[in-house]
């Protein structure tokens, strides 16, 4: 089989060679990836094999850090890092804090 | 791991096509080419992307590849070559050739 990703040979058109500048938050997943390494908490090919699994509908419409973090998440979970529901939790205390007047 | 192959070995790409993390790439398995470099032995990838240690490392070869052989339709220069990193279990001798181990 043919991984959703594995397109070199195909006919998908012109590469879009701009360059843009990297969000923060963009920045923060990319770090983020390093020290986990770093921690032995997470390796290069679990990051890729998790890309690979997102679903080829996710993974077209998700940008590239986008499914980065997708892939990082699920290893956490599926290591035990952490919780689902410690996730869910602090995403909701991210969430609420960031309808909060600065 | 020896090395199954050295420089100047010609190599073909096993036609196998499992599920999973794979890291040779679809296009060109099949073809054959010729072994430029030994890269070193490294754990393999496709074992570590399911946590476990990969180990025995696996020997990993730079190998060329002449575009015209890759692409039917190639229309670049004649000699235009490809280099790929391949995996000691993703290549056998080159059918013809014979296996010097």
């Amino acid at each position: 089989m043919r991984g959703y990703h594995d397109v070199g040979g195909l006919s998908l058109g012109p590469i879009d060679k701009d360059q843009h500048d990297y969000a923060l938050w963009e920045k923060r997943v990319d770090a983020m990836l390093v020290l986990l390494a770093n921690k032995g908490l997470i390796t290069t090919d679990e990051l890729r094999l998790g890309i690979e699994t997102l679903g080829a509908d996710v993974y077209e419409r998700l940008g590239y850090y986008e499914r980065w973090i997708a892939s990082i998440t699920r290893a956490l979970v599926d290591r035990g890092v952490i919780t689902t529901d410690e996730l869910g939790r602090r995403m909701a205390d991210v969430g609420r804090r960031a309808q909060e007047p600065s | 791991m020896t090395p199954r192959f050295k420089p100047g070995d010609a190599v073909t790409v096993r036609r196998a096509y499992p599920p999973g993390h794979i890291r040779t790439p679809h296009y060109i398995r099949g073809k054959s080419g010729v072994v430029e470099r030994i890269c070193g032995s490294f754990a393999n990838p496709e074992e570590l992307a399911y946590g476990r240690n990969g180990l025995p490392a696996q020997p990993l070869y730079r190998v060329r590849f002449t575009q015209g052989q890759v692409w039917p339709d190639y229309t670049g220069t004649a000699g235009d070559s490809l280099d790929i990193e391949i995996y000691e279990h993703w290549i056998e001798p080159a059918s013809g050739a014979t296996d010097a181990r």
